[in-house]
């Protein structure tokens, strides 16, 4: 089957080809036929590029480790839901769910656009089948997720241990989603751009498809720091890691995106702006895949040294050149239609948050990149690390937040003292309620920023309040519907304003989490021995006794041996829960570390056990390497055993089996002490509540309004625009 | 004995060669059916050229334009009923995105 994958890459690579040709010579020529060949290649790709997919996946599931990408990422031993995600686990398994997915959510694109844009469709089809054709020739020519081994391995490497979680399982297809779909907002502004039709209809188009990018890309993140926080730092979310950035930066500039274009819509202003924007988001959407690729900065979410690099950088080059080349010089259709009327109205605060937000993925940009400068001008790769990035975000964060409770409540074009008055004074005492509360009454007083985002935060929170209570009261006072209805009913005929403000609310709820949970934590490290305690933010907690299991590992990651302790946590002498840190061992395939040591010389991995409450987070982790050094002296002994039987290796086998089981045994009966990390977190569930509210208002926002709502408003409003044109 | 494991190991590896040819042949067939199938596929509108029925781009970006218009009409509506605007401003306001909606559905009715 390995040749059949190999044979639908060269036919999807050709069928874009064909597809990009069809598409600019039907569109130049004015042959509408031509343009729908070009239109269908890109079905037909997603349908080859499907069949290649279900050939790798059957490949992966089926353990057939002739592939040698299976041989490299998974293993008969490891579990089948984990088989099924080892295919993003690999360099090229990742490119072709990036190219699979990026011909789906194009066909997706073609479809919905299949009677409108009719000059902008062909030019945004010879785009994303260019995206295409780039990646699956990455494919072809680099590095084959198809190509095999004779003979093959009787087992594979097993799948790398910290992608063992069940977010991996959707992070990679949320993250990569988020990217491929930035593709489509581009190839339609290219495609806007070089036929000159930035008018209302591409504008209505682009946001749709640069929101459906927005969410998905957010989810993916957001996917990627629950992630780590179960997995990876120990019980950090976010490490400012060059790919956790890299996927933030176009996230940030499409969150402008969707704010401006706004102004755009109503004011016919910031066009030259918004093109720039849409663009820069998706060539950054690039970057980011190109620094998962190319190894050229560290992260524990890259691939590692590749050959990838020399192509993607052409590939952004000549977006970035392209880019600028057709703003400039369609900047005539790009001329503003209007000015600023005032400093104080929506256009003004949209503005101001634009500029904040370009700030803000400026310095996440330098200092993502700063190893590659510092290194092109010292000749020393230097590392920016948190605290740096901390000094500049913190800030602009923070009024970032204001303004998503000021927006709301500002009108367009100018607002008046009385305006103001009337909008602000509800917000601005919750505010100072939130100050004074923060001062006197919880004990915060020693950290200013998380004071002052909290007070941003209430505003939010009220001003949004403020307006749902409003709108709600004008719609009771304009039907007869039940308050839930009439509740309903207002969001309904007003998805987009309602689903924005229920985003701005969840950005404040996740602010706060990330703010109380990054300020207020307590963490101690420390060892402890069966019976012993120790207190962490007010919580006592007591190491009870040890665990361990042998091949049934109790989270089903595979693990050959999982060691761990249950930890007992009371306040005030009242039993809060119980925790099972624990520590997974996998074998390491090269046998290096004698025949008991290989079957967990491999990858070790701490589990994190938690406690969530809306309140806190308590949490333990155990430091598997320091078990695994406690225990060393017992495996040497254990690997001296095996090496003296010279019955046979299926013998030696069974013995190291049996022997890992007795040191196992000896954990349990005289466990080292445990070095452990506990800490007390306060309101870190609030960072995944403000995401699941950031992505319901999202879901509504992006949601079609109701077709026979839409055509009764309509025909209502001509009726009162024709009523308007008899007056006049 | 060791006549006989040698050529069950010739059997084993002419079976294997076997299968692989047969997978081959199975691939190759495959293939060629998936090109036929999507040469058919992409290739249609060739055959049978589709009647040019759409709408011009002109109503089209005319019918968004009056959509947005409409849109905005309404947004206006319910920041007044909201307070963020006072009567004298939301009027004036109306006013001249009605007049902006009436100028859209000329522009609209002159295409015919």
């Amino acid at each position: 089957m390995a040749v059949a994958g190999r044979v639908a890459l060269v036919i999807a690579l050709l069928t874009a080809l064909t597809g990009i040709a069809a598409s600019v010579y039907g569109a130049r020529s004015g042959r509408r036929e031509l343009v729908e060949v070009g239109r269908r290649c890109v079905y037909g790709l997603a349908a080859i590029l499907t069949v290649a997919f279900l050939i790798l996946e059957v490949a992966f599931i089926s353990n057939d480790f002739a592939y040698n990408t299976v041989a490299h990422n998974s293993s008969s031993t490891t579990p089948l839901f984990y088989r099924a995600a080892a295919m993003w686990g690999s360099q090229e398994g990742s490119l072709l769910l990036w190219v699979w997915l990026l011909s789906l959510w194009s066909s997706l694109a073609v479809f919905l656009t299949r009677n409108r844009l009719r000059e902008i469709v062909p030019y945004a089809v010879a785009v994303l089948l260019g995206f295409a054709t780039f990646f699956t020739s990455m494919l072809v020519f680099f590095v084959s997720p198809f190509a095999t081994s004779s003979p093959a391995p009787a087992n594979g490497v097993g799948l790398d241990p910290l992608l063992r979680n069940p977010s991996m399982m959707i992070h990679p297809p949320m993250l990569y989603s988020g990217y491929t779909f930035f593709t489509i907002p581009f190839a339609f502004a290219v495609g806007a751009l070089i036929t000159r039709r930035v008018d209302a209809e591409w504008v209505a188009v682009a946001r749709r498809f640069a929101l459906a990018s927005w969410l998905f890309l957010g989810i993916g993140i957001l996917l990627g720091a629950h992630w780590a926080y179960y997995e990876i730092g120990w019980g950090g979310y976010w490490g400012w890691d060059a790919v956790e950035n890299a996927a933030l930066m176009p996230w940030l500039l499409s969150t402008a995106f969707l704010h401006s274009i706004m102004i755009q819509e109503k004011r016919g202003m910031l066009k030259v702006w918004n093109a720039s924007l849409v663009l820069g988001a998706s060539t950054l959407a690039i970057v980011g895949t190109f620094l998962v690729r190319s190894g050229v900065l560290s992260s524990i979410h890259a691939f590692g040294a590749s050959t990838l690099g020399v192509p993607f950088v052409i590939l952004i080059g000549v977006m970035i050149a392209g880019s600028i080349y057709l703003v400039v010089s369609r900047r005539d259709v790009l001329r503003s239609e209007h000015r600023l009327d005032s400093l104080f109205s929506r256009e003004a605060a949209f503005m101001l948050n634009n500029m904040l937000l370009v700030g803000l993925t400026f310095v996440i940009f330098w200092g993502t990149f700063f190893p590659l400068i510092s290194g092109a001008l010292t000749g020393t790769e230097s590392e920016v690390g948190a605290p740096w990035f901390d000094r500049y975000t913190v800030p602009l964060a923070l009024l970032l937040v204001l303004l998503a409770g000021i927006g709301p409540i500002i009108p367009w074009r100018r607002a008046t003292t009385r305006n103001l008055r009337r909008n602000f004074t509800l917000p601005l005492c919750a505010s100072a309620l939130m100050a004074l509360a923060s001062f006197t009454i919880v004990p915060i007083s020693s950290s200013v920023a998380t004071v002052v985002l909290f007070c941003a935060a209430a505003f939010v929170v009220a001003s949004i309040g403020q307006e749902f209570w409003r709108g709600y009261a004008a719609r009771r006072a304009m039907s007869s519907d039940s308050p839930p209805l009439a509740l309903v009913g207002m969001v309904r005929r007003n998805r987009r304003r309602y689903g924005g403000y229920i985003v701005h609310i969840g950005i404040a709820v996740l602010l706060i989490g990330v703010a109380a949970s990054s300020t207020f934590t307590h963490t101690t490290f420390l060892s402890l021995a069966r019976g012993q305690s120790t207190t962490v933010g007010g919580f006592r907690m007591t190491n009870v006794r040890p665990t361990a299991a042998i091949v049934t590992d109790p989270t089903s990651t595979g693990a050959l041996l999982t060691l761990g302790v249950i930890m007992r946590v009371t306040n005030d002498g009242h039993y809060v829960t119980t925790l099972h840190p624990t520590a997974e061992y996998y074998p390491d395939p090269s046998g290096a570390e004698g025949a008991v040591g290989s079957l967990i010389g491999g990858d070790a991995v701490s589990e994190l056990s938690v406690d969530s409450s809306l309140r806190r987070d308590i949490s333990a982790a155990i430091d598997a390497a320091d078990i695994q050094s406690a225990l060393q002296g017992e495996i040497n002994q254990a690997n001296a055993l095996v090496a003296r039987d010279r019955t046979s290796a299926r013998n030696r086998t069974e013995l190291a089996y049996v022997l890992l089981a007795a040191i196992a045994r000896g954990y349990l009966r005289h466990p080292p002490a445990a070095p452990l990390k506990l800490a007390s977190t306060p309101l870190l569930t609030w960072l995944w509540l403000g995401a699941l509210i950031i992505f319901a208002g999202g879901l509504i926002a992006i949601w079609p309004p109701p077709g026979a709502v839409a055509g009764r408003a309509r025909a209502r409003y001509l009726a009162r625009v024709a009523q308007e044109l008899g007056r006049a | 004995m060791r006549a006989r494991a040698t050529s069950r190991a010739s059997h084993k590896s002419s079976v294997a060669l076997r299968y692989h040819g047969v997978a081959l042949l199975f691939g190759i067939l495959a293939a060629a059916l998936l090109l036929a199938f999507l040469a058919w596929f992409v290739g249609a509108p060739l055959r049978r050229p589709a009647a040019d029925a759409g709408q011009s781009s002109e109503r089209r970006a005319l019918e968004a334009a009056r959509d947005a218009k409409y849109q905005e009409i309404r947004d206006n509506e319910l920041d007044f009923r909201t307070g963020k605007l006072s009567e004298d401003d939301f009027r004036a306001l109306d006013r001249q995105l009605r007049a902006e909606a009436v100028e859209i559905l000329h522009a609209l009715d002159a295409l015919g």
